[in-house]
């Protein structure tokens, strides 16, 4: 009767510990960002790209549709591919897009837009990288949609899609 | 004469306190970002990282710092944005109860065999 106990107490222990490795082992072991999370968006002031003044961030989400925050650079290669999708995203009268130049250089990034057609109703300078922080970024690359609400509802890593602009425009009807 | 040296004095003593408040903040945020995980090159802390985005926390680690944060509140910070998964250090949540109370646990059970043994013994 003892043995069986001890028996049944080894047998819990190791099963307990095969599941927490088997899971533990399968989980990925780098950053998979939270892509539904919803989230207010930060306050902050930010450099217009063509007027250089400041805006705060109340001033540039002031209407009342949704928005779209694109982190783009013209030296990011995948930043090309996503463009044309922008563009064709950005004649929809119910969303604006707001461009994050990040870490560029104002001549390159002024001659991207100039080539590429400019799908942003406003762009932001983002130097240092740290406005991006601001909205859970670490790459460019990334997109986040946002309400009416003016809360992040979505996001999304590396260049978007035609699959991913359907799902915004299934969104924000 | 006098109010010159007091004058010099005052002058000496509070720029010491300068240097000795941002000798505090340069260890708190090398602490801080000892414990921060670049997300870019992972396995590296954001103080060993030369990464962009690396450099992009320690830029924010030093303007909440001089913006009067706690260590703690930095941590909240970057976990709102990023998750549990930047800090090295994990906190006791609902994710982490197995994490910080299994070793306890284990410990426990292994003292209670060891206690059960002995007093077999005797």
């Amino acid at each position: 009767m003892k043995n069986n106990f001890s028996l049944f107490v080894v047998v819990i222990f190791f099963s307990f510990c095969f599941v927490i490795f088997y899971k533990g082992l399968n989980a990925p072991n780098n950053y998979t960002p939270n892509v539904n999370g919803k989230k207010n968006i930060p306050t902050f002031n930010a450099k217009d790209f063509y007027s250089n003044n400041y805006i705060n961030s109340d001033k540039i989400f002031e209407d009342n549709i949704f928005y779209i925050i694109n982190i783009w650079a013209s030296w990011c290669v995948p930043c090309r591919t996503e463009h044309p999708l922008l563009m064709q995203l950005s004649k929809n009268e119910s969303i604006k897009l707001i461009g994050l130049n990040y870490r560029d250089n104002f001549n390159n990034a002024k001659k991207f837009i100039d080539d590429f057609g400019n799908p942003y109703s406003r762009i932001l300078i983002d130097n240092n990288g740290t406005l991006g922080v601001e909205f859970g970024a670490y790459g460019v690359p990334e997109t986040f949609l946002i309400d009416k609400n003016k809360n992040i509802i979505k996001k999304f890593v590396g260049p978007i899609n035609q699959e991913i602009i359907n799902e915004i425009k299934l969104i924000i009807k | 004469m006098k109010v010159l040296k007091i004058f010099v004095i005052l002058i000496l003593v509070t720029s010491f306190s300068d240097l000795e408040s941002d000798e505090k903040n340069d260890v708190l945020k090398n602490k801080i970002l000892k414990n921060i995980r670049c997300l870019i090159c992972q396995g590296q802390s954001v103080y060993d990282s030369e990464s962009e985005f690396a450099s992009s926390i320690k830029l924010i680690v030093d303007r909440k710092i001089n913006d009067g944060l706690k260590e703690k509140q930095i941590y909240k910070f970057l976990r709102e944005k990023y998750g549990d998964w930047v800090i090295f250090d994990p906190q006791l949540n609902k994710n982490t109860y197995v994490l910080w109370l299994l070793p306890l646990l284990l410990f426990l059970f292994g003292g209670a065999i060891i206690f059960k043994k002995l007093n077999n013994q005797k």
